[in-house]
């Protein structure tokens, strides 16, 4: 048959199981494969399916691969390229890999083709973050956290967190990304990561909010209209830096204040 | 406290300090160290965007629009009859707090009308910035600006608290200020910022003698300039900015269309389009200087004084250089390449080092994001094509422009939209 020697590596969408999967790759040998996280598996007849366990030990170890043959850029790279969750990135990272591993991709080379593609792809999951580094409007509760609800492109909540951990450190947070049902929490010393039962609270209760509040939402509003100059108007650029698709948790484009 | 009324005063004072386009909130770094509010990696950030496309990053507001002046160009001068308002200091800092704390702002921008005289002006604000850093133990961005004529001891303090200082000149030339603003005089402009330039040289020097030196003005100094109210060409403009930047180390120089607000017979009528087109050829100029190694006379000088609007001022000066061109890609030197229109410095860097490894064609170029449209009349790489035909600057000009499309391509197209 003709695709009998093509594998196909089912994992569970976490990172360590991508590199667990790197590691069955190498150790068996397999030449032609596709790895793919298993909710978006298709049946393929004519291929070997497989499922990949995770086994952090595994995953350690490929890992501790790339700290010989990859500078902290290149490993960052992977781990941001991952993150963006496009399809077909694992088989991307994986050839990324093996010419990192073979020694085929020097760092800085902006013309091989697959380290072009994984930069690209960084570039974009880069800017997803600075976004949401922006983006982000926290809204305090009456148990003084400041929750903020956020759907970014990709899945960028695990690099944005030290950076807010940074900024508000003297403060209650809970980031929370309703497309991936997950949030980060830092309770003022550690953050840790939850998911809620119930995520549309968030959105749907308003008891749930200090009185003062909803004053503080209508003030930014009144500064942000304020600071407009309409003799400049322009629409486009206007979409271009921010863009529809981030409006529904921007309070300044809440039209109910 | 009282919310409406809050909302009242930050509208009038949040519209009044609009016009001051600076809102970059990089270049200061003041760490967390202490478990406190904001930590400022010196990495800008735009919280929002306004309808305009400009970015908010700052809470940007007057302390208050009352103002002893009557500067022509001033929304908030003496004689308009405009709603007036002030924000208490504490009021100021509550605002910042919060916004602050909401991941709004990156910080505060604050500026002020003069009232009573320089210094009691520039107390005030030093008052807001002191009870930001010292209470409220916060080390998010804070801009002030200095107020003309300001003693120098209030402009020591000043840069103790805050991460930049900026005074706008406004005017570009003396002639136009002594016409527009005769109250101010363009020594009170001049006194601050050299206070300020020395204050930095001397703590940055003392830094590297005794670590525990307190950082001053660390984001550095700014000012800004009205561009088409005065009748100023570009040469006068940019020769000014580059005598800031020279002279006074500004970090930048920031350069304004005239929104005209008030019938004034001296300024353009209310209602005249905002030059947001020369504006952005002049900020392209101010990149030229500050980062491609280009020096102010080669793009404006006595017998060029005005930049041409339909195409940035680097093509400009290259098309009036053709015998510089074509310059080989994978052998020039990196200030050569900088200087090929089209190819920016992120693209001067890729080159530089892609072509270590192999020699570049025109599919690495493009897939380097480099704008052949323009790039490709001035350069030759690892191809036996390339354009060789020879153009006098006016025809290779038009040429490029019609094979690109500008964005500001229908404020120069004379055709009928029916031939298009």
């Amino acid at each position: 048959m003709e695709y009998s020697d093509h594998h196909i590596l089912n994992y569970d969408g976490t990172f360590d199981g991508f590199l667990t999967a790197i590691f069955i790759a190498y150790e068996e040998k397999l030449e032609h494969l596709t790895i793919q996280h298993s909710c978006t598996t298709t049946p393929q007849i004519f291929s070997n399916n497989q499922t990949i366990i995770t086994h952090t030990s595994q995953a350690n170890r490929v890992w501790k691969g790339l700290l010989n043959v990859t500078t902290p850029q290149q490993r960052a790279a992977i781990f941001k390229a991952f993150l963006s969750e496009i399809k077909g990135i694992e088989d991307l990272l994986f050839t990324f890999i093996k010419k990192l591993f073979a020694k085929e991709i020097s760092p800085k080379d902006f013309s091989e083709n697959t380290a072009l593609r994984v930069a690209q792809i960084v570039k974009m999951v880069g800017r997803e973050k600075h976004r949401m580094e922006a983006f982000v409007r926290f809204k305090l509760t009456k148990d003084h956290i400041y929750v903020a609800t956020i759907e970014p492109d990709f899945n960028v909540l695990p690099l944005i967190t030290s950076h807010f951990k940074d900024r508000y450190a003297d403060q209650q947070w809970l980031i929370y990304d309703m497309k991936r049902a997950y949030g980060i929490f830092y309770d003022k010393n550690t953050t840790e990561i939850i998911a809620l039962e119930d995520q549309e609270i968030l959105l749907s209760n308003n008891a749930l909010f200090a009185s003062e509040e909803l004053a503080f939402q209508k003030l930014w509003k009144t500064y942000y209209d304020g600071v407009n100059i309409s003799s400049r108007k322009n629409n486009k650029l206007h979409l271009q830096h921010l863009p529809k698709r981030y409006w529904k948790y921007l309070t300044e484009k809440n039209p109910t204040l | 406290m009282s919310f409406d009324r809050i909302r009242e005063k930050l509208s009038i004072l949040a519209d009044a300090a609009k016009y001051d386009v600076s809102c970059a909130s990089s270049g200061g770094k003041r760490k967390n160290s202490n478990k406190g509010l904001g930590n400022n990696t010196g990495v800008g950030i735009c919280h929002s965007y306004t309808e305009d496309g400009r970015c908010v990053s700052l809470l940007k507001i007057l302390l208050t629009n009352h103002c002893i002046f009557d500067c022509a160009y001033c929304v908030t001068r003496k004689s308009n009859d405009i709603k007036r308002a002030a924000f208490k200091v504490q009021e100021v800092v509550d605002l910042t707090i919060n916004f602050y704390r909401r991941n709004y702002i990156e910080g505060l921008f604050l500026s002020s009308g003069i009232f009573k005289n320089a210094d009691y002006t520039m107390e005030r604000l030093i008052q807001v910035a002191k009870k930001l850093r010292l209470e409220e133990n916060y080390n998010g961005y804070i801009h002030l600006k200095s107020i003309p004529g300001a003693s120098d001891e209030l402009m020591r303090q000043a840069g103790l608290y805050a991460d930049r200082l900026s005074v706008n000149i406004e005017i570009p030339t003396k002639s136009g200020l002594k016409l527009l603003a005769p109250d101010k005089k363009h020594e009170d402009f001049m006194k601050p910022m050299k206070k300020v330039k020395h204050e930095i040289i001397k703590y940055q020097s003392e830094k590297k003698v005794l670590k525990s030196t307190p950082t001053y003005a660390p984001a550095g100094q700014s000012t800004q300039m009205i561009i088409g109210a005065t009748g100023e060409s570009d040469r006068d403009i940019m020769y000014s900015a580059n005598f800031f930047y020279k002279k006074y180390q500004m970090k930048r120089v920031y350069y304004s269309g005239y929104i005209p607000v008030l019938e004034d017979h001296r300024l353009p009528a209310i209602g005249t389009a905002v030059p947001i087109v020369r504006e952005h050829r002049l900020y392209q100029t101010d990149w030229l200087m500050r980062f491609y190694g280009f020096s102010v006379q080669e793009i404006v000088n006595d017998t060029y004084p005005n930049l041409e609007l339909d195409i940035d001022p680097k093509l400009g000066w290259a098309l009036r250089h053709l015998e510089l061109f074509p310059i080989d890609i994978n052998k020039a030197d990196k200030k050569m390449i900088a200087r090929v229109p089209g190819i920016g410095m992120q693209s001067v860097y890729k080159i530089i080092q892609a072509r270590k490894y192999r020699r570049l064609d025109w599919d690495h170029l493009r897939a380097m994001g480099i704008a052949l449209n323009r790039a490709q009349y001035f350069i030759t790489c690892y191809s036996k094509q390339f354009y060789s035909q020879d153009l006098t600057p006016l025809q290779l000009k038009t040429k490029i422009m019609s094979n690109s499309s500008s964005k500001y391509h229908n404020q120069f197209t004379n055709q009928l939209s029916l031939f298009n």
